[in-house]
């Protein structure tokens, strides 16, 4: 396990490699440094002098592929440079600041989904084929139909407007911030809730007709225990895979949720960033969101191994 | 007669090319047993009937406003759409105006309307009616040229990994794996700043990041096809690479394909309301129910509340994403009852 | 013979299902005896799986259900109790065997786990004592190394040892009767034997009383005491296995036995069995073996026959030997 979890950071190399060249690539499409350096010099018109300076310290006046190299290796050591933009802030400092927002709302929302979509699913799969089974996957199609932005847009007004139970937007640090990402969480599970309990629903069901829950009921073990031990566990193996694949989608919520509801995470750093063109820090942003993606799928095969005892990683 | 010639233009083309495509592909799709047996039993499901009939007529909006052709030589193309409703009077007004209302709305001095507006003006002063099914077009071109776009793209990719393996498998299970670990929200956003705004970018956008999901799927069902006997027999006798999986293997394929494409037709056109609200959608001009809603955000704030567009955008959005949901539910029923939601 | 530990009587069970109801069990009535082995032998489709099921009301819902009928086991109908008297019942004195080891064992539990369970929800063993008892399970049922063998998962095992494990958690709680659904189907033959043996020798070590299904009828001869044959739902003669194998009475056993490779008819051409079991959706109206039957007569086509009690353990329904039917029996020409 422990060698196959190695092999697995090792092809995280080239994968990680890759994302930074199609970044790379990706930018040189978009926009030029020129336009860069005339975008951030704080001189209106800017002396071609000026120009070479700034692509000078900010080393666009290197061949390209040295550029790549060299920004590769830098975003490999985590020595993330200085923005690109005015003032050209340090990169590690703004993301010191912020990735702590961005993971209280991945991470809180990201849980409180999973629990609260597996337990409506065992309920729903324990009602199966009743009325509450079909008025409850109906409603689930129906919750799917939704945007996500009409979830936030809604959120926002009735609990934050109408009923004023969280402020509508913004961020404070420490224990305060619970009371800002609340509504951003709620959001988050409520409009998660749908598509996650119907699949997990289905996991379920398709446990609860394999033979080896017919041998535990010839046990003589209750359904509630039928369910919760032995198919849970069973269910838990396309569960972990669902989820976890899930978490480059946590990136849609961070970006969607901090932007809306104003919170200064990393989502609305990046978003600022592609905006005012600043390389740097996408090149940055993009590289720890596959970092984060890649740790999630070898998690996912980890977790896999241990939740099935057939599997055997190699 | 310039009516008639300026009718003839690719644009207007373009919708009839694929509604008669669609239509020959269905008809020979009947003549299978397969698809057969699945138009039947959707047939049956009422629920199915009726989602369908739901994304016809969204579709023959879409295809209304599609047709435009110019009075004469000066004056802008305008759609059938538009032209219905300026047959029926529907008059530009000031600003925004409640359903039904007989004056505008938000102004210190409230001005008559000129006419009569089943749900409301906008701030433009436009009826929402007709930006709200002018949405359709918009939407049907996301889902349906995206999805275009991504059947090739994932069959080519997917089959190829899946058929040959080694280093083909390889090399594209590098470049979706990297593309896959780059948060798709990031690389739409990056595309679209590069591809600039538009409908048909939006959906090269989507594409280039959606044909992934895709791809693995294919891919997989390839590898499961490829060591089935029927594969080995067609080896034994001889058939080269190409046709077998042209003629083996992409039959095979396809219900899961289409299966994939019909849930995924859905997401493609939720996914343009969230562009839209990042600044990176549909630009100002086109119909497009991601701007109305998006537009809510400040008249929520309005005293008094501004809640017809928002309410007319989001369930024209919703009933057409419902009965696609629903539809693809019963198809994937009808053609794969191993894969039963139920 | 003392009086029966399990009676059944005029059960039905029945399926909805899109194309009608299919009455996969239609009135089916046997006795089960303290001790005893009885067979219930029949082809594929004859309902003989889900007689089984039915006694432990583990009939795949909410499909299938218990229409009509009575069970009776010490004195109590089972189709009376609530679930919970019934879960109460299930794997301590009513315990079952299936017959696919390979998927009827939770893949993602020990086989230690899987024993145990079965104690503890009965109250029977718990804690280190169940665990105790679940390696000397192991090894009564013939696994050479029981203190590894808990350790593992059933994907460890072969098909021979899970079929084992499962006999273990069946007997685990020293169950009145076992129900064992086609034990030794899915195994090599080399292991069948193995299997049976080991239940026969159980069985009689315990004192258990087992109802085995099956459709082969070299295991009947094997282990059944008395065998009932099953076809369409319905047992269509019962007897001492000795007497059906030597003397079989109905057409469709005589034809089930000639069926089968004999030394004694070495080098003749076997017979065949004409056609398939009917749907059971559509039930013919009259005796559901006529279409097939080789002593056909014009009442079997309208009138299903009533059960004919030949001697005081052998019972037969076939017009053949009801005397109501007075036409003359036209003899079987005798495929041996």
């Amino acid at each position: 396990m422990i060698g196959y979890i190695i092999r697995r950071v090792l092809y995280a190399v080239p994968i990680l490699i890759g994302v930074c060249l199609f970044t790379f690539v990706l930018f040189y499409l978009t926009t030029s440094p020129q336009d860069l350096a005339r975008r951030n010099l704080s001189a209106k018109n800017p002396t071609p002098q000026q120009i070479k300076d700034w692509e000078h310290t900010h080393g666009y006046d290197q061949p390209k592929w040295k550029q790549f190299v060299r920004t590769t290796e830098g975003l490999f050591l985590f020595r993330f440079g200085k923005s690109d933009g005015v003032g050209g802030q340090r990169i590690i400092t703004r993301i010191k600041q912020s990735w702590l927002p961005s993971f209280e709302i991945a991470s809180l929302s990201f849980i409180a989904s999973l629990l609260v979509n597996l337990t409506a699913a065992l309920v729903i799969a324990y009602f199966r084929g009743t009325y509450f089974d079909s008025a409850a996957t109906t409603l689930c199609v129906i919750m799917m139909s939704i945007t996500y932005l009409l979830y936030i847009i809604v959120g926002q007004y009735t609990l934050g407007r109408l009923m004023r139970i969280t402020p509508v937007g913004g961020y404070l640090p420490g224990w305060q911030s619970l009371h800002f990402i609340m509504l951003p969480v709620v959001v988050a599970v409520v409009a998660g809730f749908a598509s996650d309990t119907r699949l997990y629903r289905t996991f379920i069901l398709d446990e609860i007709n394999q033979d080896y829950v017919r041998t535990a009921r010839a046990k003589g073990i209750s359904e509630s225990r039928v369910l919760f031990i032995h198919v849970l566990k069973n269910a838990a193996v396309p569960v972990i895979t669902n989820t976890v694949s899930a978490i480059p989608g946590l990136f849609l919520g961070s970006v969607l949720l901090e932007n809306f509801f104003n919170i200064p995470g990393l989502g609305n750093y990046l978003v600022d960033a592609i905006n005012n063109q600043d390389f740097a820090v996408v090149r940055a942003n993009v590289f720890i969101g596959a970092l984060v993606t890649i740790i999630g799928f070898i998690m996912t095969d980890v977790g896999y191994a241990l939740a099935d005892p057939r599997v055997r990683l190699e | 007669m310039y009516v008639l010639k300026s009718l003839l233009t690719i644009s207007n083309a373009l919708p009839v090319l694929v509604a008669a495509t669609f239509i020959f592909a269905l008809t020979r799709m009947k003549k299978q047993p397969l698809w057969a047996e699945a138009f039947r039993r959707i047939g049956r499901n009422k629920l199915a009937i009726v989602s369908l009939v739901v994304i016809a007529i969204y579709a023959l909006i879409a295809l209304t406003d599609s047709f435009a052709w110019q009075d004469n030589k000066d004056k802008p193309p305008v759609s059938l759409l538009m032209r219905v409703f300026a047959a029926a009077h529907v008059q530009r007004e000031r600003t925004y105006s409640a359903p039904f209302a007989h004056y505008t709305t938000g102004e210190p001095h409230p001005h008559k309307l000129k006419g009569w507006h089943l749900l409301g003006t906008d701030g433009a002063g436009f009826d929402v009616l007709m930006q709200t099914l002018r949405g359709c077009h918009t939407a049907m071109i996301i889902g349906g040229f995206t999805s275009f776009l991504i059947t090739p793209l994932a069959l080519l990719f997917g089959m190829s990994a899946g058929y040959y393996g080694k280093l083909p498998d390889d090399i594209i299970q590098y470049i979706f794996t990297v593309v896959a670990s780059v948060p798709s929200i990031l690389l739409q956003i990056a595309l679209l700043l590069v591809l600039g705004p538009g409908v048909i970018n939006i959906c090269i956008a989507l594409g280039l990041t959606g044909w992934v999901g895709l791809c693995r799927l294919v891919r997989g069902e390839t590898l499961k096809h490829r060591d089935r006997e029927y594969v080995r027999a067609a080896k034994a006798l001889g058939a080269s690479n190409t046709r077998i999986l042209t003629r083996h293997i992409l039959p095979n394929l396809l219900p899961v394909v289409i299966i994939s494409i019909t849930l995924g037709f859905s997401g493609l056109v939720l996914s343009e309301t969230i562009l839209s609200y990042l600044g990176i959608g549909v630009p100002a001009g086109t119909g497009s129910w991601g701007n109305m809603i998006d537009g809510a955000r400040l008249e929520l704030a309005r005293d008094p509340v501004i809640w017809w567009n928002l309410t007319s955008a989001s369930m024209a959005l919703f009933i057409l994403v419902l009965a696609l949901n629903f539809f693809g539910d019963a198809l994937r029923d009808a053609i794969d009852p191993r894969l039963r939601s139920n | 013979m003392h009086s029966p530990i399990l009676k059944v009587q005029n059960l039905h069970t029945w399926f909805e299902t899109p194309t009608g109801t299919a009455r996969a069990v239609d009135g089916v009535n046997f006795e089960l005896y303290q001790g005893e082995t009885l067979a219930i032998v029949g082809e594929s489709g004859s309902g003989k799986s889900i007689t089984a099921l039915s006694l432990m009301q583990l009939v795949p819902e909410p499909a299938g259900y218990i229409e009509k009928g009575s069970i009776f086991y010490k004195n109590r109908d089972l189709l009376d109790l609530t679930w919970e008297e019934m879960r109460a019942l299930r794997g301590k004195d009513i315990a079952m065997i299936f017959q696919e080891p390979m998927t009827s064992l939770n893949p993602v539990l020990t086989v230690e786990k899987q024993i145990v369970e079965a104690m503890q929800v009965h109250g029977t063993a718990t804690g280190a004592e169940a665990r105790k008892r679940a390696v000397d399970m192991l090894n009564k049922v013939g696994i050479r190394s029981p203190q590894q063998v808990v350790r593992q998962f059933p994907h460890e095992l072969s098909g021979g040892m899970r079929q084992r494990v499962m006999i273990a958690i069946a007997l685990s709680n020293n169950p009145q009767i076992l129900l064992a659904d086609e034990p030794t189907t899915a195994l090599d033959v080399t292991v069948q034997a193995q299997i049976l043996d080991l239940l026969a020798s159980l069985q009689k070590e315990l004192g258990m009383s087992m109802l085995l299904i099956t459709h082969d009828l070299g295991i009947v001869a094997r282990v059944a005491q008395r065998c009932c044959v099953m076809y369409a739902g319905q047992i269509v003669e019962e007897a001492p296995t000795s007497e059906l194998l030597k003397n079989p009475q109905h057409p469709y056993t005589r034809g089930l036995l000639a069926s089968l490779p004999s030394r004694a008819r070495r080098g003749q051409e076997l017979y065949t069995l004409e056609g398939v079991v009917p749907p059971p959706t559509r039930w013919p109206k009259g005796c559901r073996f006529a279409l097939r039957c080789p002593n056909r007569m014009d009442i079997c086509k309208n009138v299903l026959p009533g059960e004919t009690a030949l001697s005081p353990q052998r019972r037969v329904s076939c017009h053949l030997y009801n005397s109501d039917s007075a036409e003359a029996a036209v003899p079987l020409e005798n495929p041996s």
